[in-house]
Protein backbone atom coordinates (compact mmCIF):
# COMPACT_ATOMS: atom_id res chain seq x y z
CA UNK A 1 0.00 0.00 0.00
CA UNK A 2 2.69 2.39 1.09
CA UNK A 3 4.72 1.51 -1.96
CA UNK A 4 1.85 2.42 -4.26
CA UNK A 5 1.50 5.89 -2.77
CA UNK A 6 5.21 6.55 -3.24
CA UNK A 7 5.08 5.58 -6.86
CA UNK A 8 2.11 7.85 -7.36
CA UNK A 9 3.96 10.80 -5.91
CA UNK A 10 6.90 10.02 -8.17
CA UNK A 11 4.53 9.87 -11.09
CA UNK A 12 3.09 13.30 -10.29
CA UNK A 13 6.56 14.72 -9.96
CA UNK A 14 7.55 13.18 -13.29
CA UNK A 15 4.49 14.57 -15.06
CA UNK A 16 4.93 18.00 -13.50
CA UNK A 17 8.65 17.99 -14.34
CA UNK A 18 8.03 17.04 -17.96
CA UNK A 19 5.30 19.65 -18.37
CA UNK A 20 7.45 22.36 -16.80
CA UNK A 21 10.31 21.40 -19.05
CA UNK A 22 8.13 21.59 -22.17
CA UNK A 23 6.82 24.99 -21.06
CA UNK A 24 10.37 26.16 -20.43
CA UNK A 25 11.45 25.14 -23.96
CA UNK A 26 8.39 26.81 -25.48
CA UNK A 27 9.10 29.96 -23.51
CA UNK A 28 12.67 29.99 -24.81
CA UNK A 29 11.40 29.71 -28.37
CA UNK A 30 8.85 32.43 -27.75
CA UNK A 31 11.55 34.77 -26.48
CA UNK A 32 13.66 33.86 -29.53
CA UNK A 33 16.41 32.63 -27.23
CA UNK A 34 16.19 29.26 -28.95
CA UNK A 35 15.67 28.62 -32.66
CA UNK A 36 12.85 26.23 -33.49
CA UNK A 37 15.26 24.07 -35.45
CA UNK A 38 17.36 23.38 -32.39
CA UNK A 39 14.38 23.02 -30.05
CA UNK A 40 12.81 20.12 -31.93
CA UNK A 41 15.03 17.44 -30.41
CA UNK A 42 14.46 18.81 -26.91
CA UNK A 43 10.71 18.86 -27.40
CA UNK A 44 10.58 15.38 -28.91
CA UNK A 45 12.35 13.87 -25.92
CA UNK A 46 10.38 15.95 -23.43
CA UNK A 47 7.20 14.53 -24.97
CA UNK A 48 8.61 11.01 -24.78
CA UNK A 49 9.25 11.51 -21.07
CA UNK A 50 5.85 13.05 -20.53
CA UNK A 51 4.10 10.10 -22.16
CA UNK A 52 6.19 7.64 -20.16
CA UNK A 53 5.26 9.42 -16.93
CA UNK A 54 1.55 9.36 -17.74
CA UNK A 55 1.42 5.88 -19.19
CA UNK A 56 3.50 3.96 -16.68
CA UNK A 57 2.68 0.57 -18.12
CA UNK A 58 4.34 1.78 -21.31
CA UNK A 59 7.79 1.71 -19.82
CA UNK A 60 7.29 -1.90 -18.70
CA UNK A 61 5.96 -2.93 -22.12
CA UNK A 62 8.85 -1.29 -23.94
CA UNK A 63 11.38 -2.82 -21.54
CA UNK A 64 9.82 -6.22 -22.05
CA UNK A 65 9.94 -5.83 -25.81
CA UNK A 66 13.67 -5.09 -25.94
CA UNK A 67 14.56 -7.47 -23.10
CA UNK A 68 15.41 -5.07 -20.30
CA UNK A 69 14.48 -6.76 -17.01
CA UNK A 70 14.60 -3.61 -14.90
CA UNK A 71 12.21 -1.01 -16.46
CA UNK A 72 13.85 2.12 -15.00
CA UNK A 73 17.00 1.12 -16.91
CA UNK A 74 15.01 1.67 -20.09
CA UNK A 75 14.32 5.17 -18.84
CA UNK A 76 18.05 5.82 -18.38
CA UNK A 77 18.72 4.41 -21.81
CA UNK A 78 16.18 6.77 -23.35
CA UNK A 79 17.74 9.66 -21.49
CA UNK A 80 21.21 8.72 -22.71
CA UNK A 81 20.08 8.41 -26.31
CA UNK A 82 18.45 11.81 -26.02
CA UNK A 83 21.66 13.37 -24.68
CA UNK A 84 23.79 11.74 -27.36
CA UNK A 85 21.60 12.94 -30.18
CA UNK A 86 21.38 16.45 -28.84
CA UNK A 87 25.14 16.67 -28.28
CA UNK A 88 25.86 15.38 -31.77
CA UNK A 89 23.52 18.02 -33.09
CA UNK A 90 25.56 20.58 -31.14
CA UNK A 91 28.80 19.37 -32.71
CA UNK A 92 27.29 19.63 -36.16
CA UNK A 93 26.05 23.13 -35.51
CA UNK A 94 29.41 24.19 -34.07
CA UNK A 95 31.24 22.83 -37.12
CA UNK A 96 28.95 24.71 -39.41
CA UNK A 97 29.35 27.90 -37.40
CA UNK A 98 33.14 27.67 -37.51
CA UNK A 99 33.02 27.07 -41.26
CA UNK A 100 30.87 30.17 -41.71
CA UNK A 101 33.10 32.08 -39.34
CA UNK A 102 36.14 31.16 -41.41
CA UNK A 103 34.55 32.30 -44.66
CA UNK A 104 33.41 35.58 -43.15
CA UNK A 105 36.86 36.27 -41.72
CA UNK A 106 38.55 35.55 -45.05
CA UNK A 107 36.17 37.82 -46.94
CA UNK A 108 36.44 40.55 -44.34
CA UNK A 109 40.24 40.47 -44.47
CA UNK A 110 40.29 40.66 -48.26
CA UNK A 111 37.65 43.39 -48.35
CA UNK A 112 39.47 45.53 -45.79
CA UNK A 113 42.60 45.37 -47.89
CA UNK A 114 40.74 46.23 -51.08
CA UNK A 115 39.09 49.17 -49.36
CA UNK A 116 42.41 50.49 -48.10
CA UNK A 117 43.75 50.30 -51.64
CA UNK A 118 40.77 52.18 -53.01
CA UNK A 119 41.03 54.83 -50.35
CA UNK A 120 44.71 55.35 -51.10
CA UNK A 121 44.01 55.62 -54.80
CA UNK A 122 41.35 58.24 -54.13
CA UNK A 123 43.53 60.41 -51.93
CA UNK A 124 46.23 60.22 -54.59
CA UNK A 125 43.76 61.36 -57.23
CA UNK A 126 42.60 64.30 -55.13
CA UNK A 127 46.15 65.52 -54.86
CA UNK B 1 52.18 48.40 -52.31
CA UNK B 2 53.43 46.41 -55.26
CA UNK B 3 53.67 48.36 -58.45
CA UNK B 4 52.13 46.47 -61.24
CA UNK B 5 51.64 47.97 -64.66
CA UNK B 6 48.13 47.63 -65.97
CA UNK B 7 49.10 45.84 -69.18
CA UNK B 8 51.57 43.50 -67.55
CA UNK B 9 50.21 40.01 -67.00
CA UNK B 10 49.85 38.93 -63.41
CA UNK B 11 52.20 36.06 -62.96
CA UNK B 12 53.54 34.88 -59.66
CA UNK B 13 52.13 35.44 -56.21
CA UNK B 14 54.04 34.58 -53.06
CA UNK B 15 51.66 33.82 -50.20
CA UNK B 16 53.10 34.32 -46.72
CA UNK B 17 50.90 33.10 -43.87
CA UNK B 18 52.02 34.92 -40.74
CA UNK B 19 51.07 34.67 -37.10
CA UNK B 20 53.17 36.74 -34.69
CA UNK B 21 56.20 36.95 -36.96
CA UNK B 22 57.27 40.53 -36.27
CA UNK B 23 60.89 39.50 -35.80
CA UNK B 24 61.24 37.91 -39.22
CA UNK B 25 58.57 39.26 -41.55
CA UNK B 26 60.53 42.26 -42.85
CA UNK B 27 63.54 40.15 -43.70
CA UNK B 28 61.41 37.50 -45.38
CA UNK B 29 59.70 40.08 -47.59
CA UNK B 30 63.01 41.76 -48.44
CA UNK B 31 64.58 38.41 -49.34
CA UNK B 32 61.75 37.44 -51.64
CA UNK B 33 61.78 40.87 -53.23
CA UNK B 34 65.49 40.58 -53.93
CA UNK B 35 65.35 37.22 -55.68
CA UNK B 36 61.91 37.56 -57.24
CA UNK B 37 61.58 41.23 -58.15
CA UNK B 38 58.62 40.71 -60.47
CA UNK B 39 56.58 38.51 -58.19
CA UNK B 40 53.81 39.93 -56.03
CA UNK B 41 53.74 39.19 -52.35
CA UNK B 42 50.70 38.85 -50.12
CA UNK B 43 51.04 38.50 -46.37
CA UNK B 44 48.04 36.92 -44.71
CA UNK B 45 48.16 38.00 -41.11
CA UNK B 46 46.20 35.54 -39.00
CA UNK B 47 45.14 37.91 -36.26
CA UNK B 48 48.64 38.43 -34.83
CA UNK B 49 48.89 40.17 -31.49
CA UNK B 50 52.27 41.67 -32.32
CA UNK B 51 53.28 44.16 -35.01
CA UNK B 52 53.50 41.71 -37.90
CA UNK B 53 50.94 43.59 -39.97
CA UNK B 54 52.48 46.99 -39.31
CA UNK B 55 55.98 45.80 -40.22
CA UNK B 56 54.79 44.05 -43.35
CA UNK B 57 52.91 47.14 -44.51
CA UNK B 58 55.90 49.34 -43.75
CA UNK B 59 57.98 47.51 -46.34
CA UNK B 60 55.63 48.86 -49.01
CA UNK B 61 56.41 45.72 -50.96
CA UNK B 62 53.56 43.45 -50.06
CA UNK B 63 49.81 43.32 -49.94
CA UNK B 64 48.74 42.70 -46.38
CA UNK B 65 45.48 40.98 -45.54
CA UNK B 66 44.59 41.25 -41.85
CA UNK B 67 42.19 38.53 -40.81
CA UNK B 68 39.91 39.91 -38.09
CA UNK B 69 40.21 36.81 -35.90
CA UNK B 70 42.69 33.97 -35.60
CA UNK B 71 41.42 31.33 -38.04
CA UNK B 72 44.34 28.89 -38.07
CA UNK B 73 47.03 28.16 -40.61
CA UNK B 74 44.82 26.27 -43.08
CA UNK B 75 42.25 28.99 -43.49
CA UNK B 76 45.01 31.59 -43.54
CA UNK B 77 46.78 29.98 -46.47
CA UNK B 78 43.44 29.45 -48.16
CA UNK B 79 42.81 33.20 -48.00
CA UNK B 80 45.94 33.52 -50.12
CA UNK B 81 44.54 31.07 -52.66
CA UNK B 82 41.25 32.96 -52.81
CA UNK B 83 43.19 36.16 -53.45
CA UNK B 84 45.33 34.45 -56.11
CA UNK B 85 42.27 33.04 -57.84
CA UNK B 86 40.46 36.36 -57.91
CA UNK B 87 43.51 38.17 -59.28
CA UNK B 88 44.08 35.28 -61.67
CA UNK B 89 47.71 34.56 -60.89
CA UNK B 90 49.33 31.83 -62.98
CA UNK B 91 51.46 30.56 -60.11
CA UNK B 92 51.38 30.79 -56.36
CA UNK B 93 54.14 30.00 -53.90
CA UNK B 94 53.42 29.34 -50.26
CA UNK B 95 56.27 30.59 -48.11
CA UNK B 96 56.47 30.60 -44.31
CA UNK B 97 56.76 33.94 -42.55
CA UNK B 98 59.27 32.74 -39.98
CA UNK B 99 62.33 32.61 -42.20
CA UNK B 100 62.56 28.80 -42.38
CA UNK B 101 62.70 28.75 -46.13
CA UNK B 102 65.20 30.27 -48.50
CA UNK B 103 63.79 32.81 -50.88
CA UNK B 104 66.33 31.83 -53.52
CA UNK B 105 64.71 28.41 -53.69
CA UNK B 106 61.38 29.77 -54.86
CA UNK B 107 62.87 29.59 -58.33
CA UNK B 108 63.80 25.96 -57.76
CA UNK B 109 60.17 25.16 -57.01
CA UNK B 110 58.78 27.12 -59.93
CA UNK B 111 61.28 25.60 -62.33
CA UNK B 112 60.34 22.14 -61.12
CA UNK B 113 56.66 22.96 -61.58
CA UNK B 114 57.25 23.63 -65.26
CA UNK B 115 59.90 21.00 -65.86
CA UNK B 116 57.95 18.18 -64.24
CA UNK B 117 54.67 19.40 -65.67
CA UNK B 118 53.31 19.22 -62.13
CA UNK B 119 50.38 20.99 -60.50
CA UNK B 120 52.04 21.23 -57.12
CA UNK B 121 55.69 21.10 -56.12
CA UNK B 122 56.68 20.64 -52.50
CA UNK B 123 59.99 21.79 -51.11
CA UNK B 124 61.37 18.88 -49.12
CA UNK B 125 64.10 18.65 -46.52
CA UNK B 126 64.38 14.91 -46.87
CA UNK B 127 64.28 13.82 -50.47
CA UNK B 128 68.06 14.10 -50.74
CA UNK B 129 70.70 13.40 -48.14
CA UNK B 130 72.05 16.80 -47.61
CA UNK B 131 72.70 19.31 -44.92
CA UNK B 132 70.21 21.68 -43.39
CA UNK B 133 67.85 21.67 -40.47
CA UNK B 134 66.01 18.36 -40.23
CA UNK B 135 63.82 18.81 -37.15
CA UNK B 136 63.75 16.62 -34.04
CA UNK B 137 63.76 12.82 -33.95
CA UNK B 138 60.13 12.38 -32.86
CA UNK B 139 58.96 14.82 -35.44
CA UNK B 140 60.86 12.95 -38.11
CA UNK B 141 59.06 9.75 -37.10
CA UNK B 142 55.74 11.51 -37.59
CA UNK B 143 56.82 12.78 -40.98
CA UNK B 144 57.91 9.25 -41.94
CA UNK B 145 54.45 7.92 -41.06
CA UNK B 146 52.85 10.51 -43.32
CA UNK B 147 55.21 9.54 -46.11
CA UNK B 148 54.18 5.89 -45.81
CA UNK B 149 50.47 6.63 -45.65
CA UNK B 150 50.51 9.00 -48.56
CA UNK B 151 52.51 6.54 -50.58
CA UNK B 152 49.96 3.83 -49.77
CA UNK B 153 46.99 5.97 -50.66
CA UNK B 154 48.02 8.09 -53.58
CA UNK B 155 51.10 6.23 -54.79
CA UNK B 156 53.23 9.32 -54.83
CA UNK B 157 56.30 9.44 -52.67
CA UNK B 158 56.24 12.67 -50.72
CA UNK B 159 58.98 12.65 -48.12
CA UNK B 160 58.15 15.93 -46.45
CA UNK B 161 54.40 16.11 -46.03
CA UNK B 162 54.56 18.80 -43.38
CA UNK B 163 56.55 21.23 -45.49
CA UNK B 164 54.85 24.57 -45.93
CA UNK B 165 57.05 25.55 -48.85
CA UNK B 166 55.02 24.78 -51.96
CA UNK B 167 54.39 26.03 -55.45
CA UNK B 168 51.07 25.72 -57.25
CA UNK B 169 49.82 26.26 -60.77
CA UNK B 170 46.53 27.92 -61.67
CA UNK B 171 44.59 24.67 -61.66
CA UNK B 172 45.72 23.88 -58.11
CA UNK B 173 45.07 27.46 -56.94
CA UNK B 174 41.48 27.30 -58.18
CA UNK B 175 40.90 23.99 -56.47
CA UNK B 176 42.46 24.95 -53.16
CA UNK B 177 40.61 28.27 -53.00
CA UNK B 178 37.50 26.09 -52.65
CA UNK B 179 38.85 23.13 -50.72
CA UNK B 180 41.59 23.45 -48.16
CA UNK B 181 41.86 21.74 -44.78
CA UNK B 182 41.40 23.85 -41.63
CA UNK B 183 44.11 23.14 -39.12
CA UNK B 184 47.36 21.25 -39.65
CA UNK B 185 46.57 21.28 -43.36
CA UNK B 186 49.82 20.23 -45.05
CA UNK B 187 49.72 16.41 -45.00
CA UNK B 188 45.98 16.38 -45.59
CA UNK B 189 46.31 18.73 -48.55
CA UNK B 190 48.72 16.27 -50.18
CA UNK B 191 46.13 13.49 -49.97
CA UNK B 192 43.34 15.79 -51.07
CA UNK B 193 45.30 16.90 -54.13
CA UNK B 194 46.60 13.45 -54.96
CA UNK B 195 43.19 11.90 -54.69
CA UNK B 196 41.65 14.48 -56.95
CA UNK B 197 44.08 13.84 -59.75
CA UNK B 198 46.65 16.59 -59.25
CA UNK B 199 50.25 15.88 -60.13
CA UNK B 200 52.49 16.33 -57.11
CA UNK B 201 56.26 16.47 -57.18
CA UNK B 202 58.96 17.13 -54.66
CA UNK B 203 62.27 18.94 -54.90
CA UNK B 204 65.02 19.25 -52.37
CA UNK B 205 65.13 22.53 -50.50
CA UNK B 206 67.24 23.44 -47.57
CA UNK B 207 65.50 24.40 -44.38
CA UNK B 208 66.87 26.72 -41.74
CA UNK B 209 65.87 26.80 -38.13
CA UNK B 210 63.20 29.39 -37.63
CA UNK B 211 64.53 32.92 -37.17
CA UNK B 212 61.77 33.98 -34.85
CA UNK B 213 58.44 32.95 -33.42
CA UNK B 214 57.61 29.49 -32.13
CA UNK B 215 56.49 26.27 -33.70
CA UNK B 216 52.76 25.87 -33.47
CA UNK B 217 53.08 22.22 -32.54
CA UNK B 218 54.81 20.75 -29.49
CA UNK B 219 54.32 18.31 -26.61
CA UNK B 220 50.85 16.87 -26.16
CA UNK B 221 49.69 18.88 -29.10
CA UNK B 222 51.84 16.80 -31.42
CA UNK B 223 49.93 13.66 -30.42
CA UNK B 224 46.68 15.43 -31.11
CA UNK B 225 48.21 16.62 -34.39
CA UNK B 226 49.05 13.09 -35.51
CA UNK B 227 45.63 11.70 -34.60
CA UNK B 228 43.75 14.57 -36.15
CA UNK B 229 45.71 14.51 -39.39
CA UNK B 230 45.52 10.71 -39.70
CA UNK B 231 41.76 10.83 -39.14
CA UNK B 232 41.42 13.57 -41.73
CA UNK B 233 43.47 11.54 -44.22
CA UNK B 234 41.34 8.42 -43.69
CA UNK B 235 38.15 10.42 -44.10
CA UNK B 236 39.52 11.95 -47.27
CA UNK B 237 39.98 8.48 -48.68
CA UNK B 238 36.37 7.48 -48.14
CA UNK B 239 35.01 10.76 -49.44
CA UNK B 240 33.92 10.85 -53.06
CA UNK B 241 36.28 12.62 -55.42
CA UNK B 242 35.47 16.25 -55.92
CA UNK B 243 34.21 16.97 -59.39
CA UNK B 244 35.69 20.04 -60.96
CA UNK B 245 34.02 22.18 -63.52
Amino acid sequence: MNLDVNINIIQYIAIAGSVLFILFIIELIRKKALHEAYAILWLVFALVFLSLSIWRKGLEIVSGLIGISYPPAALFLTLMIAMFLILIQFSIVISKLSENNKKISQELGLLKMEMEQLRKKQTRKRK
Amino acid sequence: MPNRQRNQPKKILVIIPAYNEESSIKLVIADIRRVMPTADIVVINDGSQDRTSEYAKATGRAWVVDLPVNVGIGSTVQTGFIFARRQDYAFAVQFDGDGQHKAAEIRTLLTALRRENADVVIGSRFCEDRIGFKSSFTRRIGIKIFELINWLFIRTRITDNTSGFRAYNRKAIRFLAEHYPHDFPEPEAVILLGRNGFRLREVYTEMCERQGGRSSISGLKSIYYMIKVLLAIMINMIRPKITRS
